[in-house]
């Protein structure tokens, strides 16, 4: 029976990865978080409450004041059941082809975000196994792709995207190839080009060195078993090095959709159209449509959850069947 | 032509004076250590130069690095007027007060299991998730100045930094705590001689982690808005009227800025924690 509890039981139960005996303190967290939040935004509005009162010229109670900081239409601090009301309405209630709604927004910075992970992390899969196997790029590269997580990639952004549109390739598969196969553009397809190019690049570098160090991560005595049975580089590659960098390859896979959904964003504050979630952002500041940010903002962090969320559920689920876990 | 022959010979000498090197009696020594990764940057700049004069590539497409080193010669005060803007004032500001800010809270929940086993894995969600997109709403609240940019640091570095040290202030085990115990060491006293020096191998993998971070905030928040000086600026400036020369090279300053935050860091860590095994390979 108490084997069948911990098994079963509510003491292991994991959902999404969430260890479930935390339930309570994370719970209480946000909770306190959104007390905070509520406080706040009284607390940052509450100006604009008291000048509107002013220039009016009538009094305002305090709960008055409360009510109307928690529901202007452009307020300092939003408070959190406006942005979910945004949300709401920007997710349900427009057509998904509609430029205002999140769908489409949130459609076009996954479609580049997909798009550039895969490339990315291809590319670097694929310079991982050159470092590996070759003494003298593991010397001449390795430094640079470690070095390179120190600096700063996402400022050449702004450049890739111009320097792209200059060249004209900013459509994937062009304009009259995507008519040619589905009869007409499909939107994702426009201006996707460059900031796949950004995502793709900044899921590179942490794919190199985690796979890298994965591929390593043999010891000796496995090596020297496959040696005894005189496997050749690539057995010993499909066989031992591969499966066992399989952890340290779900581990960058994480690190890479999290930089590449970032690379994303950002490449959309300077891409021409303004479309995706980064350039709600920017439209949202320039016209002080706080809400409108706050909800691109939980959109785009909703996105990274799900994607991230999906990688550990395929990493957990591999790595069991892999007896890895 | 000439060029494009030269570059491709000049690969293929790099090319081989690597593998030669790579497999070379003296691969262990320090020298060629650092000589393979050296020709191999040198070959690429080389290539990229060739190819660019080679092939007529205009400069607004990309500059030859001769172009790139000569803007930087020509506008050092430029450069280093933004990187004080960017780094010191944007970036090592939040840092310090993101950094200080996690460490404290680390210590402040220590003592309540309750709400570290809460404030964790909020932590570690928060820490995955694109907190750049807070630069607008920072940018907002805090003007256009370096204030708004060292805010969008310090809500970057803040978790991971915290993650880091809450898991690094449990590094130490029973038997060593027990010892402070029996010695009647206070809860202050083995904080500050056993729990915190056992720390920092975790509290700096935050640092180092955080100052990448440092420098992407500080960039990035100046795509939002900033005054007419900084990195992310002129980067956005020089973008739209093609000077990408100039973008190159703030690239290039970006780049060293990073390398070198990251090395003091690193520097520093070395002398902090050099009991710790990883440090004395």
């Amino acid at each position: 029976m108490e084997t069948v509890w911990k098994t079963y039981g509510f003491y292991t139960y994991r959902v999404l990865g969430v260890d479930m005996r935390n339930l309570l303190p994370i719970l209480t967290v946000v909770a306190a978080i959104m007390v905070i939040w509520y406080a706040a935004s009284i607390g940052m509005n509450k100006k604009w409450t008291y000048d509107q009162a002013g220039r009016a010229g009538v009094e305002v109670t305090f709960t008055e004041m409360v009510a109307d900081t928690w529901a202007q239409d452009r307020p300092v601090l939003p408070a959190p059941h406006q942005v979910v009301a945004e949300l709401y309405r920007s997710v349900f209630e427009k057509k998904i082809s509609s430029k205002k709604s999140l769908v489409f927004h949130g459609w076009i910075t996954l479609s580049a975000t997909l798009l550039g992970f895969v490339f990315g992390t291809g590319m670097g899969i694929l310079l991982a196994i050159g470092i590996v196997h070759n003494r003298a790029m593991d010397m001449g590269v390795m430094p640079w792709a470690i070095a390179s997580q120190t600096v700063p990639i996402i400022a050449i952004a702004p450049m890739i995207v111009v320097v792209m549109s200059t060249i004209g390739a900013t459509d994937f598969l062009g304009k009259d190839t995507a008519t040619a196969i589905f009869g007409y553009q499909p939107a994702f397809m426009k201006g996707v080009l460059p900031k796949a190019v950004i995502a793709a690049y900044l899921s590179f570098f942490p794919v190199v060195v985690g796979m890298v160090k994965g591929l390593r991560s043999p010891d000796h005595m496995q090596l020297d078993l496959l040696k005894t049975y005189n496997a050749s580089k690539q057995r010993t590659f499909w066989s031992l090095r591969l499966p066992s960098s399989a952890p340290y390859l779900f581990t960058s896979l994480k690190i890479g959709m999290a930089a590449a959904l970032v690379g994303a964003i950002v490449s959309e504050l300077s891409a021409v159209p303004l479309r995706g979630l980064g350039a709600r952002m920017l439209t949202g500041s320039y016209y002080g449509q706080t809400i409108q940010i706050w909800s691109a903002l939980f959109a785009a962090a909703a996105l990274a959850a799900t994607l991230v969320a999906s990688i550990s559920w395929v990493e957990r689920r591999s790595l069991k069947k892999m007896g890895m876990s | 032509m000439g060029w494009l022959i030269g570059v491709f010979l000049f690969w293929l000498a790099g090319y081989f004076l690597n593998i030669y090197l790579a497999n070379s009696p003296w691969r262990k020594t320090r020298i060629v250590k650092l000589a393979v990764p050296a020709i191999f940057g040198i070959t690429i700049l080389v290539v990229w130069e060739g190819l660019v004069r080679g092939l007529e590539v205009p400069s607004v497409i990309l500059p030859p690095p001769s172009m790139i080193g000569a803007r930087i010669a020509t506008s050092l005060p430029i450069l280093w007027s933004d990187l004080i803007q960017t780094f010191v004032k944007g970036a090592l500001t939040g840092y310090l007060m993101g950094c200080g800010a996690a460490v404290i809270t680390a210590i402040l929940i220590d003592r309540s299991p309750f709400l570290q086993r809460g404030l964790l894995p909020v932590g570690n969600f928060i820490a995955a998730l694109p907190i750049i997109g807070t630069a607008p709403i920072l940018v907002m609240w805090f003007g256009f100045d370096w204030h708004s940019k060292a805010a969008v640091v310090v809500v970057m570095v803040f978790f991971p930094m915290l993650v880091n040290t809450v898991q690094g202030l449990a590094a130490t085990d029973s038997m060593q705590r027990d010892l402070m115990r029996t010695y009647a060491g206070g809860y202050w006293n083995t904080l500050f001689k056993l729990r915190l020096p056992a720390a920092m191998p975790a509290i700096f993998n935050g640092l180092k982690i955080a100052t990448t971070l440092a420098l992407i905030g500080a960039i990035v928040a100046e795509f939002f808005g900033s005054p007419t000086l900084g990195m992310g600026f002129r980067i956005s400036v020089e973008v739209g009227r093609l000077g990408l020369d100039m973008v190159w090279a703030e690239i290039a300053v970006a780049a060293l800025a990073g390398s070198a935050f990251y090395g003091v860091i690193a520097l520093i860590e070395k002398g902090v924690t050099f009991w710790h095994p990883s440090q004395r390979g």
